[in-house]
């Protein structure tokens, strides 16, 4: 077996950086194992926790949106049309808020051991992914109950679900790697999350948008990702416009080249500031 | 036997705030000082930034460390130990220079890194096992190995936050202790632990050693490091101040800590009627094998003008033996009184003595009378490359390095001595 050989330089960028992450990949899968096994200890219902918030949050939304603002939905059923945008949203919420401070509630591992940082925040993006295809079951129940059968489009759902691990990595990567070195943006994120929330499509249709603002409105690129969720999902009369997709996918490009950058130009000072 | 090591230039700058110390920086801050700064620069474009100061926390490290050497690294805190292994273990980025590893590195700078107190010491094994790089076949190989050598089969599925400290640490080590790497990096990990599991790990890292496994080894606990290592490199003030034997090492850490000496201003030797006080004593060695010793005395005034004083120096070894003792008018030196102060230095030449650390006491004497006299507050060490004996001097070899030799007698020629 030959011995591996490591030249370590000022200024230096690893070339082996990806090889690197595909050699820590198990680290990566313990990491995220970690989180799961410890978010659910010394709790009574465990992991139905991760089922809890959504179909709650499902609930409330219904009501004040559906019933007492009178939104339409439609031809799906208003809770199945909410629950659609809240899979997405729910993932973007929690990856950017654990991902955002994963690289400082970690803070003890990247001042004492050597991995590829990028690990951290993917591995915290793992976890929501969890909860995402948990909450994806519990979405499946509820089309049962209700008897509202797929469209054919269901099958680009991966698709969509890829769009939002994407777009979730992207932003929360760069706001991990600002967070080291800023701490404001631990204030942000939540901040973020907050008006995100009302500046989706998540308790209403991008339908309701006046046609002038709508490929403004596309510029958040979360708009692009619950209009294909539902459109997956729901069919009907939920479209999805090719140029807003597009749009979507083309921020969610340069958030992820970006965030990857920065992260990469910034990840070997971790250790000094953090 | 090949170089696992190669440090070329290594030096590592940190930029540090005189301002105040902040854990972390925010935007808020950064506005105020960035208007300040420009500010500073419409007025005067040369203005210096005085609030920040470059901190070289290690300058100028060259070293090679070959395959299966055991390398213990000693220096005062701030000298930049652990801002080398955390180099080397690529934990940060160094400034300046060149570092070339041949082989799998596996540092340990802290025990338990990464350890969840929720989860228990099964879970604990491979997540700690994953985080210091080894797969989780590895792990499930040496699992048996790893609980039995930490000795809590019991408590398994218990949470370590439930553990005691001892298990916990027991329990770190020996994850770490079966990392199977060509180099293994260890900052001052035995400082925990009970007598009996101290000597369990140094037996553990012996026993590392017999597989030539290289190993580097921060520590201040100078008996580990002699025990362990086999060579040593001092570090002082971020530079290589030694590089050489053990034993060496160790005294030369001693010497420079001022460790087992008394200070001057109270010396618990002290004694003399206090006519004269000594101030200051220094011991140097000179390249070509000198010392120097360096002497400071106030001197009352009714002394002033006597010149038949004499100055005795004792140097005594380690344990406290005497060694030799050298009185000024045995070479017919009369110390000179200038400004109410004797200012003397005394030169030994090839000190016929072992490898070692010597420490120095001195008095001053007049008309039989001792004015006054401290004891042990200065320090030297003969390196062992610099006498016959090029290797350290066992406890009960003495202290002299004689100058001899040995030759072959003819055993038939009675009475006619041998011409060679």
């Amino acid at each position: 077996m030959t011995k591996p050989y490591l030249v370590i330089e000022a200024g230096k960028t690893e070339q082996r950086y990806w090889q690197d992450i595909w050699n820590y990949r198990e680290l990566l899968y313990f990491l995220a194992w970690r989180d799961i096994l410890v978010r659910y200890k010394q709790t009574v219902i465990g992991i139905a926790w991760a089922v809890i918030r959504p179909v709650l949050t499902m609930i409330v939304f219904s009501i004040i949106f559906g019933k007492i603002a009178n939104l339409p939905s439609g031809e799906a059923p208003y809770p199945i049309m909410v629950f659609a945008a809240l899979l997405p949203w729910t993932f973007f919420a929690t990856a950017l808020n654990d991902a955002g401070n994963s690289l400082i509630t970690n803070s003890n591992l990247i001042s004492k051991v050597y991995f590829p940082r990028l690990l951290i925040p993917v591995s915290a993006i793992g976890v929501c992914l969890v909860d995402l295809l948990l909450s994806l079951i519990i979405l499946c129940l509820l089309m049962f109950a209700y008897q509202h059968s797929p469209p054919w489009q269901v099958i680009f759902l991966p698709f969509f679900i890829f769009l939002a691990i994407s777009v979730s990595l992207g932003l929360s990567i760069f706001l991990a790697a600002l967070n080291v070195t800023y701490r404001d943006f631990r204030h942000i994120i939540p901040f973020i999350i907050q008006l995100g929330l009302f500046l989706s499509p998540v308790g209403f249709t991008s339908s309701i948008i006046p046609e002038q603002w709508k490929y403004l409105y596309a510029l958040n690129p979360m708009v692009g990702v619950i209009d294909g969720f539902r459109w997956a999902i729901l069919g009907g009369d939920h479209k999805i416009d090719p140029i807003n997709i597009s749009i979507s996918i083309g921020i969610t490009a340069i958030l992820l080249i970006f965030g990857i950058k920065y992260f990469r130009m910034t990840e070997k000072k971790f250790a000094d500031v953090i | 036997m090949c170089v696992t090591i190669k440090v070329e230039n290594l030096s590592k700058k940190y930029v540090i705030s005189h301002a105040k110390i902040e854990q972390y920086r925010t935007i808020r801050d950064i506005i105020p000082q960035k208007i300040a700064q420009w500010k500073k620069r419409l007025n005067n474009t040369f203005a210096e930034e005085q609030a920040y100061e470059e901190f070289f926390a290690l300058s100028d490290i060259e070293f090679k460390i070959k395959t299966g050497e055991r390398v213990g690294i000693i220096g005062h805190n701030g000298a930049g130990k652990s801002t080398l292994l955390k180099i080397l273990s690529r934990i940060t980025e160094p400034t300046s220079g060149k570092i070339q590893i041949h082989g799998r590195i596996s540092s340990l700078l802290e025990v338990g890194t990464g350890f969840n107190q929720e989860l228990t010491g099964r879970e604990n094994i491979f997540l700690n096992g994953a985080i210091l790089g080894m797969s989780k076949r590895d792990i499930n190989q040496k699992f048996d190995e790893i609980v039995s050598f930490a000795e809590i089969e019991k408590f398994l599925d218990t949470p370590v936050k439930r553990y005691s400290s001892g298990m916990y640490m027991r329990l770190a080590f020996s994850v770490a202790a079966h990392l199977n790497s060509d180099i293994l990096i260890i900052d001052e990990v035995l400082a925990v632990g009970d007598i009996q599991f101290q000597n369990k790990c140094l037996g553990k890292m012996e026993s590392l050693n017999q597989s030539g496994r290289t190993v580097l080894f921060v520590t201040h606990n100078m008996n580990a490091m002699t025990s362990l290592c086999n060579r040593g490199i001092v570090l002082n003030k971020g530079r290589m101040f030694f590089d050489g034997s053990v034993h060496d090492a160790r005294n030369i850490y001693l010497d420079i800590s001022k460790e087992r000496i008394f200070s001057i201003e109270n010396n618990s030797g002290r004694g003399g009627s206090g006519d004269a006080k000594i101030t200051n004593i220094e011991a140097i060695i000179q390249e070509n094998n000198q010392i120097n010793i360096t002497i400071k005395i106030h001197i009352e005034k009714k002394l002033q003008h006597r010149t038949d004083m004499q100055i005795a120096f004792g140097i005594d070894a380690e344990d406290g033996t005497r060694v030799a003792t050298l009185l000024s008018s045995w070479v017919d030196f009369k110390p000179k009184v200038i400004n109410e102060e004797i200012n003397a230095h005394c030169t030994i030449n090839n000190p016929a003595l072992t490898p070692g650390r010597y420490l120095i006491s001195a008095s001053i004497i007049f008309q039989g009378e001792t004015l006054d006299s401290v004891k042990h507050c200065a320090t030297f060490s003969i390196l062992s490359n610099t006498t016959s004996f090029h290797i350290e001097r066992l406890p009960d070899w003495g202290y002299m390095d004689l100058n001899f030799e040995f030759n072959n007698t003819q055993p038939l020629l009675h009475g006619k001595s041998n011409e060679n």
